[in-house]
């Protein structure tokens, strides 16, 4: 859809000069931005840059050290929000699955819409089976996590979260801990959801997922929104010099010559506060 | 170098795997020997009429030994289950963002896990005289539970705390992230998985309270409430045999090696799962 078709559309969630640090280190630096109903947007962005913060911020996994953060007109910032009712209507789907091990795939699906939504279990089983069916699990309501492979958890996940009925969903790397072989299936699923209409802000390395999907692309580094537009423009055509950097090591990873140059580009970011293991990831 | 190495076999004439396999022999060699000496020295109808002998074992079945069983698993579930609940209590509140929680916590696991268990009962066992018109529900069955219930919550608290926190920081995140507020997370999604965690040091904790029921004969029980140890004890003492006793040591045996099994089972189990 095109930008001017988006800016008449309800604005779902309003970020206005977000920050957040962690000690000394500021890593979000002042963010600025909205989500409209029915956009896909993708976060790209080097390790370490602040996505996954970011989109920790939204649903205060995260709580932010400045600036605001609107859902649905409510300020979750605001210290008197009730944000288990704002969380119950934004599925989150996190990079390690996250499923509970001790339920199974049915449960996982149950819980949420029996705690939080106090739907009966019958409504909340036949919700779950119809969310298992759209990411392809029907057959497995009855499997526990363990006994799935990483795509198969990660697409429960996706149901899990969709069976809250939200209005908005947040993915952080959904296909980062996968095998290769099993990204696909998860991407499929997205891309469904994506088509029907579901609002998605999706943290992702996935450049050709996120130049056919998404709505709007955001280039993150250095605690900033570096560079944001429609994915032709700012993966087929970028502007800034460090989002040409970054696209260009992502879309030719094995380009010689280049070893190191991310550790250095990494350190330059983070002088005050080497990340611990290296990942520039949040979660241990 | 090579010399050296060489030389080696030479000066001591036995390759290392030959050495190991004499040490071998000579282990065995010692052991036969100690079981044959054993054996000639002992005086086997002594030991049997002491330790096995037949009418005493009659004896001892017939009289209260079902009931002193049924006393020792009861006074052991009670406390197991107080401490068990007792336990969790003050392992949340030692994980409790309020402080005075977590200072309450730490002073009440580290006086108890710091005092013999007996000292407690004897304690407990004596409230009733210091306060009169005191009394403890149940007894002396209550004053058995509460007692040895207070200690054992000390260490399981400790235990549960640990199971608690090996649960991955992501589990709370997915939980709190469909809504659930804090409270509905921990009972829902972490103590559940917190508890597959620490069953098995649990039950090493029922087994150790299995053998401290022992303890309930400082209350100068009265037939009725006799557990196995005090049963055993008393009959031995009358008959100058020692035969109850060895048949009331039999029964905990019955009771703590399944467990010790089951135990090593789930853990092995745990391991391969991890
Ligand atoms: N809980 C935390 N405590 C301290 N530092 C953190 C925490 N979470 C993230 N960070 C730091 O914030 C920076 C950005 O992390 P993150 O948002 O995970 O980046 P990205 O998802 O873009 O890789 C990193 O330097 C990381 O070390
Ligand atoms: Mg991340």
């Amino acid at each position: 859809m095109s930008a001017s078709q988006l800016a008449n559309r309800e604005v779902v969630v309003d970020v206005v000069d977000l920050k957040k640090s962690f000690g000394d280190n500021e890593v979000l630096k002042g963010i600025s931005g909205q989500i409209h109903r029915g956009e896909v947007i993708c976060v790209i962005g080097p390790s370490g840059s602040g996505k996954s913060t970011l989109l920790r911020c939204l649903n205060l996994l995260e709580q932010p050290t400045g600036g605001n953060v609107f859902v649905e007109g409510v300020e979750v910032t605001d210290p008197d929000c009730d944000i288990d009712k704002v969380r119950a209507d934004m599925g989150m789907v996190f990079q390690q699955f996250n499923l509970f091990p001790h339920l199974t795939v049915l449960e996982n699906c149950t819980i949420g819409q029996m705690v939080v939504r106090k739907r009966s279990k019958s409504d909340a089983e036949a919700k779950a089976r119809e969310n298992l069916l759209r990411v392809g699990l029907a057959d497995k309501e009855g499997a526990y996590p363990g006994q799935l492979s990483g795509g198969q958890q990660q697409r429960v996940a996706i149901a899990r979260a969709l069976s809250m009925d939200p209005e908005l969903m947040l993915f952080d790397e959904p296909t980062s801990a996968l095998d290769p072989e099993l990204v696909g299936d998860v991407l499929s699923v997205m891309r469904k959801l994506a088509s029907e209409g579901m609002t998605m802000f999706v943290v992702t390395h996935e450049m050709a997922f996120a130049r056919d999907v998404a709505d709007r692309v955001i280039f993150m580094d250095g605690g900033y929104i570096v560079e944001e537009g429609a994915p032709d423009q700012v993966i087929g055509n970028p502007q800034h010099q460090r989002t040409k950097t970054f696209l260009d090591r992502v879309l030719n990873p094995t380009k010689v010559g280049q070893i190191g140059a991310e550790d250095e580009a990494h350190a330059a970011r983070h002088q005050s506060v080497p990340d611990a293991d290296g990942d520039g990831d949040s979660r241990p | 170098m090579s010399t050296v190495t060489a030389d080696r076999p030479a000066r001591t004439g036995m390759s290392p795997r030959k050495r190991a396999q004499r040490m071998r022999m000579i282990q065995y060699v010692v052991l036969a020997a100690v079981l044959l000496v054993i054996l000639f020295v002992a005086d086997w109808p002594q030991i049997q009429k002491v330790f096995f002998r037949p009418d005493m074992i009659e004896a001892t079945l017939k009289q209260g030994l079902p009931n002193a069983l049924k006393n020792t698993i009861v006074y052991t579930i009670g406390a197991f289950v107080f401490g068990l609940v007792n336990g969790t209590i003050l392992a949340l509140m030692r994980l409790s963002s309020v402080a005075p929680y977590r200072w309450l916590s730490t002073i009440y696991i580290e006086f108890f896990r710091g005092l013999p268990a007996i000292v407690v009962l004897i304690a407990f066992g004596l409230l009733p005289l210091a306060f009169p018109g005191m009394l403890i529900p149940f007894d002396p069955y209550g004053t058995v539970w509460l007692a040895l219930g207070l200690v054992a919550s000390a260490y399981m608290a400790e235990t549960i705390r640990a199971g608690i926190q090996a649960v991955p920081k992501g589990q709370i995140e997915a939980a709190r992230s469909l809504g659930m507020p804090a409270g509905t997370a921990t009972r829902k999604i972490v103590l559940p998985q917190a508890f597959r965690i620490v069953t098995p040091p649990l039950t090493n904790e029922l087994i150790l309270l299995v053998k401290d029921s022992s303890l309930a004969y400082i209350l100068g029980l009265s037939g009725a409430a006799f557990e196995l140890t005090k049963y055993g004890r008393d009959l031995a003492n009358t008959n100058a045999n020692l035969t109850p006793l060895v048949i009331a040591g039999f029964c905990y045996l019955l009771i703590t090696l399944p467990l010790s099994i089951i135990v090593r089972r789930m853990e092995a189990r745990q391991k391969k799962e991890r």
